[in-house]
């Protein structure tokens, strides 16, 4: 069946910010989707309101809107483009719900737009949880048993049939309030009576525990034709309880006999006929019981998602590229298999290696929040890793998460444990959780006990007892004669090292001499049955025959960032993709390495040459090595994944590997707190008084000299982590105690703190003589909140002209003393008319995507041109359009941490961001905030509170939300300055510590509609903690900053003056339309 | 040089693969001790090693697993095709582990001893598929000594004289010697083998045993047929005499044109009745070869659980389990026989029949085991042509 001719343009909806739940692995499969469908000659229109991503190139859709998605907004668009369809399964839950909307209230029936992939019945049907566990009975399936109860009756009689033991939630109250999970009858009739009595329904629900039941998921892809294939199951070594997204997985499933895989198979086909899911991929979750086999069905997902990103990297299947294709008509049989290039789509990839993917999280961020791990995930990023066996594949996956782990390292605080203390530990759902199996067996647990308590399954123990027993050997014999077999299981050099006592040069030393190094296996969708296409490669050391096959061209290896985590994300993914097709077009052939399955620069698609590595020096190292047998390696880009590589760059150098751009010794002059005060002092340029620490008395006496409030920071980190603002003596020692440790290895940076500067962010491309300033962005939030968690406006909104000569005059000083080639960030603070500089990193930055789409100019592809030679000189620089204001804003996930104070401060948070673009700052400030979430207010009572230095700040806001009918309250000094200063009635409500009914009881009430609230000093900002807990549970906007609360009260005024527009990217940077 | 590194035998090897050519791999022995000659071939499938091991269709073969962890989940007495296994043995990556899962009954270390197969653990199994995608199946010897005593060069002469499977009739060998009846339906989860539960008037289906899986037998019941097992020698009279409604050619090892010497002239016979016929793999080749077709044999064959056919009535994409070496081909089909499904990754014949009676046969397996149950509708369109 060709593909339909009856549509002409495609409306496809991206996911908008990286947020938990929902990160790059949409632009990964959004991109595909626009690539796809654009092959195929369609009009493809895009929304997305993040500017990270690949997908929002504005050579790759027709139309690229970098806007809100919104119902609303996205009415807009399909209001002027008129499309003939949406694509609504690209995009996550976002699209899914977005393209719900449009179709519930009328507007794609209006303007004739047809739901393709999934239609609204379908999403409805999967999405509602009775809907959905109705259509599993129509087919004879089973979900976990469940009931309704008001009173104890009801509840006992429906447990005769649901069975022990049960889980009881109570309806309508908070976070689970009164609920719980009840082992026996006793403890049910307590937490049901508990429940009814907390429940102000009356009412609790229960339902069958499945905790600790064995948890599946299912990829499938059907066409029209009703053809279904599995493109990958995938088995959860955590068992039920943990969201899968926070669980530890492996692919295939390792623990089914066929039956019962065929029973699942079957089962996971129905479901998508039942739903009717016409076309694409979903993905199917199921729990069984270990103890029979039982299986029931958890969910389905009409949509492509994070699973099925991982299923498509674990097995070459490009599952959003074939579902764009299906939803316009073709059939599986019509598509062709990329990688053996003489094989149809419609066919099961079958894998000869195991896959393993470990989430990664970030608890350390939110102080305050409990770590435990449930049905709401929490994770900000995930490794796979590729082995011949579970030992290799685990043990590459936990190297690869970059979290300081080596292997199977003895989790932290276990050192002197009892057994039962490890048991007790290994009970609960922690991030932890595998580290300490490990260790229970380390310290001699036996398996079955483990598998008791973590409910694991066995065969996963077993694996872990083998690598523990190994590793023993190591601890007691040393190193063998034959490193292979300890290789083959995984083992990584710098593990090895730590346990026979030995430096990991001399592990690599003795594995070099005797031969011992990995072979090269291709990811082919067919276990080798066909010749594979694609150079998608891992690494083993089980096996003998390497499928490397280096060709003899010029090449350049780019190495990616890793999982993603708070501080290095998608934006560093779109710069390594950038460098691969600018390079591709400067006709050198790309190697991308990375691990990061959610990503597009480990798609097949985007490098010549893929090899899904962990990043490390041994790791990389081998794979150069064997690059190097052929052809010419003109270099590897580390600056442009962020820490990550950068962070190998000296390994590399040292190893005679040589590195493109700007030379490590700069990159590592511009960290050198010492080297890099210097060159300030030689360039007389001004930084903020400070000094280094590598010791607590050191950091006292460093502080003491420049005065307080100091900055502290520990170096070679990204996203502020552990950065704080120190006020006192008192507080720096509890710094010291708790946040970092210091020592001469890695000491702590000490800063003067510029209290109300106003913080600016440059990115600057140098190619060793000129300069080019790319970008000037001034921080709406003054310095001291992290970069990353500030929105910024390019241009400057408020900069006075002089000093953005200055800014730029010493950017390109600073380009030019450090040899930059390629890309450089700069960060500014300015106060009183004075400019700091704050920070400089002579790499790839968060904010060069954002910049690049503000500006309509590829600056991270010119970037890698230069470094790899060429001269800016050969390319067109400046912005291509001129009339519009970019805003980007930052997006948070203090929802997801209860307990954690979502206060802004230097260190990193948020998890993605959003840009809104419009022809002034108010408006481009106001889709910034729509974008992100935040719905400002139209009317209703504002909040204010603000420090004594923000009064005079926040007058004028105050004011013009007075003169546009907004009510205010505030506290009682706030509001008597703004009445005796500015006229403006403000009604007094009471702070927390003065009584009830206090600010925050208003808030619970829905009577606060938004909250400007800004504080100074430890006592304060404790003080204000449960307004801002109770601001963000209840979804109220609320601003920390004067300077921000300012920008609402624009944004507030633009909205309510003109309505909201769409354009496109092309329209703003007056592009032509894209002709292919 | 590569070669000569891998003749030297490495410390603590039990167990190696020699090919007739001489190229040798090492690793450690596993179940029964001694060695086997024969056909080395790989399979592809994730789950199902204990079915494709007692499926008669691997008499005579040596099978190259390429998931590398294969013996996860044991062995039991319910997931075997036939009263034992077949093939001789098997390569694998990585050494078989204690199982897991509630189903299992022995470890499949144990279970090959027990049955007296060989087990080759530790060798780059990869590397053999490539080979045998490259080279094709090659004859090859497994063997298995506790001590790591071995006679290369004599293993490698046994590899090199033996003949071949082409020109073998290993029907015959695997073959019931006697007629039998069979009424035992599909497996359910938590219930197990269904016990048959028949009408007296079910239509009967004689199917012959060229190797025949029990999966197909179970799935004849549960379309509602009565079985009666016979010989792969088995004449038309003597099948006659039992009053069939319907023929069954099963599946079965070996090269089809020397099965098909005794088994062409009786399925002729049985196609001039003009009464039902089905037939799978080796029967599939039956009827090809009885209807005047060529069978040749492969470069590599098709063995695996994920391979695509196309019913070419209406373009449907069936996943199948595939397992054949030979083929009926296409271009050699007479006037009155039509194709009626097709391999998807290399075009060949996957199914055909008789324009003018009801007579079908099916390259792959519809029963599965192990692998994908799209195709069991054929069973149920078989039964209700009886009727």
């Amino acid at each position: 069946m060709p593909k339909r001719t009856d549509i002409q343009s495609i409306l496809v909806i991206g996911a908008g910010p990286i947020i938990i739940g929902q990160a790059c692995e949409f632009d990964y499969s959004g991109t595909q989707a626009v690539k796809a469908l654009k092959g195929e000659g369609y009009r493809v229109i895009l929304v997305n309101s993040n500017p990270a991503t690949i997908m929002t190139d504005p050579e790759l859709a027709d139309a690229t809107y970098v806007e809100p998605i919104t119902p609303a907004v996205v009415a807009r668009i399909i209001e002027k483009e008129r499309p003939d369809a949406v694509l609504p399964t690209m995009g996550g839950q976002t699209a899914l719900n977005t393209a719900l909307a449009l179709a519930k209230d009328g507007t794609l029936e209006k303007f004739g737009v047809q739901m393709i992939g999934a239609d609204a019945h379908a999403i409805e049907k999967a999405e509602d949880r009775l809907k959905f566990r109705d259509a599993m009975d129509a087919i004879g399936l089973e979900s976990p048993r469940s009931a309704i109860a008001h009173t104890l009756d009801d509840a006992l009689k429906a447990l005769d049939h649901v069975g022990l033991p049960t889980i009881i939630r109570p309806s309508f109250t908070m976070g689970g309030t009164g609920g719980g999970i009840a082992y026996n009858r006793e403890e049910f009739t307590r937490i049901v009576l508990g429940g009814l009595e907390a429940s102000p329904t009356t009412e609790v629900l229960i339902e069958e525990s499945v905790l600790g039941w064995k948890e599946y998921e299912m990829e499938v892809v059907r066409d029209k034709a009703d053809n279904c294939i599995i493109i990958c199951s995938i088995e959860n070594i955590d068992p039920m309880g943990t969201h899968t997204g926070d669980s530890i997985t492996v692919a295939p499933a390792l623990t089914l006999t066929d039956k019962e895989y065929q029973i699942m198979r079957n089962a996971s086909i129905a479901v998508l006929r039942e739903i009717g899911v016409e076309t694409g991929g979903s993905n199917v979750q199921f729990a069984v019981n270990p103890e029979d086999g039982r299986l029931v069905v958890i969910e389905m997902n009409p949509r492509v998602s994070r699973s099925s990103a991982l299923a498509s990297k674990a097995t070459g299947f490009p599952i959003a590229k074939v579902a764009a294709l299906l939803a316009v008509g073709y059939t599986l049989d019509e598509i062709q298999n990329d990688i053996t290039g003489v094989t149809p789509a419609s066919f099961e990839p079958t894998i000869d290696y195991v896959v393993t993917k470990i989430p990664r999280f970030a608890f350390e961020k939110f102080k305050g929040a409990d770590n435990s791990l449930g049905t709401a995930m929490k994770s900000v990023g995930e490794v796979m890793a590729i082995g011949r066996s579970i030992h290799e594949s685990l043990q590459k996956a936990l190297r690869g998460l970059e979290t300081g782990l080596t292997g199977l390292d003895e989790p932290e605080g276990f050192a002197n444990a009892s057994k039962g203390e490890i048991l007790a530990a290994l009970a609960k759902r922690v991030p932890d959780r595998l580290l300490i199996a490990a260790h229970a067996l380390r310290v001699g647990i036996v398996p079955a006990e483990v598998t008791r308590v973590s409910h694991y399954d066995p065969w996963f123990v077993e694996r872990l007892a083998e690598i523990i027993a190994a590793e023993e050997l190591v601890r007691t014999s040393g190193l063998p004669g034959d490193l292979r077999p300890l290789k083959a299981m995984g083992f990584s050099d710098a593990r090895l090292a730590k346990l026979a006592g030995v430096s990991e040069m001399e592990v690599r030393g003795a594995r070099h001499a005797q031969g011992v190094r990995p072979v090269f296996k291709r990811i082919d969708t067919c276990a080798a049955e066909f010749e594979s296409q694609t150079p998608y490669m891992y690494s083993t050391y089980a096996g003998t025959e390497c499928e490397a096959e280096p060709t003899g061209k010029r090449k350049i290896a780019i190495l990616g960032g890793g999982p993603n985590r708070i501080g290095q994300g998608i934006e560093f993914d779109y710069c390594c993709c950038h460098a691969a097709f600018a390079l591709d077009e400067a006709g050198f052939e790309t190697i991308m390495v990375n691990c990061n399955p959610e990503t597009v620069s480990t798609d097949y698609d985007t490098s010549d040459r893929l090899y899904f590595e962990p990043l490390t020096a041994e790791d990389v190292l081998e794979l150069l090595h064997v690059e190097m047998q052929a052809g010419t390696l003109e270099g590897v880009i580390v600056q442009f994944g962020g820490q990550t590589p950068l962070k190998l760059a000296r390994a590399l150098e040292a190893a005679g590997v040589p590195i493109l751009g700007t030379s490590p010794d700069a990159i590592d002059l511009a960290e050198d707190r010492e080297r890099f005060a210097a060159l300030v002092d030689q360039l007389q340029l001004k930084q903020p008084a400070g000094g280094i620490a590598r010791s607590r008395e050191e950091a006292i006496e460093v502080a003491e000299r420049i005065g307080y409030p100091v900055l502290m920071r520990p170096s070679y980190v990204l996203g502020g982590r552990a950065m704080e603002i120190v006020e006192t003596t008192a507080n720096l020692e509890t710094y010291i105690e708790t946040a970092v440790r210091v020592s001469g290895d890695s000491p702590v940076l000490i800063d003067r703190y510029l209290r109300d500067a106003i913080e600016v962010d440059v990115d600057a491309l140098c190619d060793g003589e000129q300069v080019y300033v790319a970008g000037v962005m001034q921080h709406i939030e003054e310095a001291g909140v992290h970069s990353g968690d500030s929105a910024c406006s390019l241009p400057p909104y408020s900069l006075p002209a002089d000093i953005i000569a200055e800014i730029k005059r010493q950017a390109a000083v600073l380009a030019r003393a450090l040899s930059v080639r390629g890309l450089m960030n700069i960060q500014f603070a300015v106060k009183d008319g004075e400019v700091y500089l704050i920070e400089v990193n002579p790499r790839a930055s968060r904010t060069v995507p954002f910049v690049a789409k503000a500006q309509g100019r590829p600056y991270a592809k010119i970037a890698a041109r230069v470094m790899a030679g060429e001269m800016l000189s050969a390319f067109e620089l400046a912005p291509r359009g001129t009339g519009h204001v970019s805003v980007k804003e930052a997006v948070f996930p203090f929802a997801r941490f209860p307990g954690s104070d979502p206060v802004l401060s230097p260190e990193m948070k948020s998890t993605g961001e959003v840009m809104g673009i419009d022809s002034d700052f108010a408006m481009a400030f106001a889709k910034s905030q729509l974008g992100a979430g935040v719905q400002l207010p139209m009317s209703g009572k504002v909040f204010i509170s603000v420090k004594d230095s923000d009064k005079p700040f926040i007058l004028e806001a105050a004011r013009g939300l007075e003169t546009m009918g907004f009510e205010l309250v505030g506290t009682r000094g706030t509001a008597e300055w703004l009445k005796e200063h500015g006229g403006v009635t403000v009604s007094v409500i009471n702070k927390v510590l003065e009584g009830q009914p206090h600010i925050v009881d208003a808030i619970v009430d829905g009577q606060i509609a938004l909250v400007f609230n800004t504080t100074e000093g430890v006592q304060s900002l404790k003080d204000s903690e449960s307004i801002r807990m109770a601001a963000w549970s209840r979804k109220v906007p609320i601003f920390t900053t004067a300077a921000a609360s300012d920008a609402s009260v624009k944004a507030i005024a633009a909205l309510k003056a003109r309505p909201m527009e769409v354009r496109t990217l092309q329209e703003h940077h007056g592009m032509e339309p894209v002709v292919v | 040089m590569a070669e000569d590194t891998r003749l030297r035998q490495p410390h603590g090897a039990t167990g190696v693969l020699v090919l007739g050519d001489g190229t040798v791999f090492w690793g450690q022995g596993v179940g029964a001790e001694g060695e086997a000659v024969g056909e080395l071939c790989f399979n592809t499938a994730m789950t199902g090693y204990q079915e494709v091991m007692t499926d008669p269709s691997y008499a005579g073969q040596i099978i190259n697993f390429t998931f590398p962890h294969i013996g996860n989940v044991g062995a039991n007495l319910e997931d075997i095709e036939g009263p034992n296994p077949h093939a001789l043995g098997c390569v694998m990556a990585e050494p078989i582990t204690a199982p897991s899962s509630f189903r299992s009954q022995q470890g499949f270390s144990e279970w090959l001893a027990n049955w007296g197969r060989i087990g080759l653990s530790g060798v780059d199994t990869r590397a053999i598929t490539r080979r045998i995608r490259k080279a094709g199946a090659p004859n090859a010897v497994i063997a298995h000594n506790r001590d790591g005593v071995f006679d290369l060069a004599a293993l490698q002469a046994k590899a090199a004289g033996w003949l071949g499977l082409e020109g073998l009739d290993l029907a015959k060998e695997v073959s019931s010697t006697q007629m039998w009846a069979w009424d035992g339906g599909p497996w359910k989860l938590g219930e197990g083998y269904a016990p048959g539960d028949l009408p007296d008037d079910a239509p009967h289906v004689v199917a012959i045993d060229y190797g025949i899986k029990r999966a197909i037998l179970r799935q004849l019941v549960d379309a509602g047929a009565k079985v009666t097992v016979v010989p792969a020698t088995a004449t038309f009279d003597e099948i006659m005499a039992l009053n069939p409604d319907g023929l069954f050619l099963s599946n079965g090892p070996g090269d089809p044109a020397a099965t098909g010497v005794y088994a062409v002239p009786t399925i002729q016979k049985w196609l001039a009745t003009k009464k039902p016929l089905f037939g799978i793999c080796l029967g599939h080749q039956m009827l090809g070869l009885a209807v005047g077709a060529k069978t040749v044999k492969m470069h590599q064959g098709h063995r695996g659980a994920n391979h695509p056919v196309k019913r070419l009535e209406d373009g449907k994409v069936e996943i199948t389990s595939m397992n054949h070496g030979f083929t009926v081909d296409a271009d050699t089909l007479p006037g009155n026989v039509r194709a009626t499904h097709v391999s998807l990754f290399d075009q060949t014949l996957c199914g055909l029949e008789l324009v003018d009676q009801m007579a079908f046969s099916v390259q792959h397996h519809p029963e599965a085991s192990p692998g994908p149950q799209d195709s069991y509708y054929l069973f149920k369109r078989f039964v209700e042509g009886l009727r």
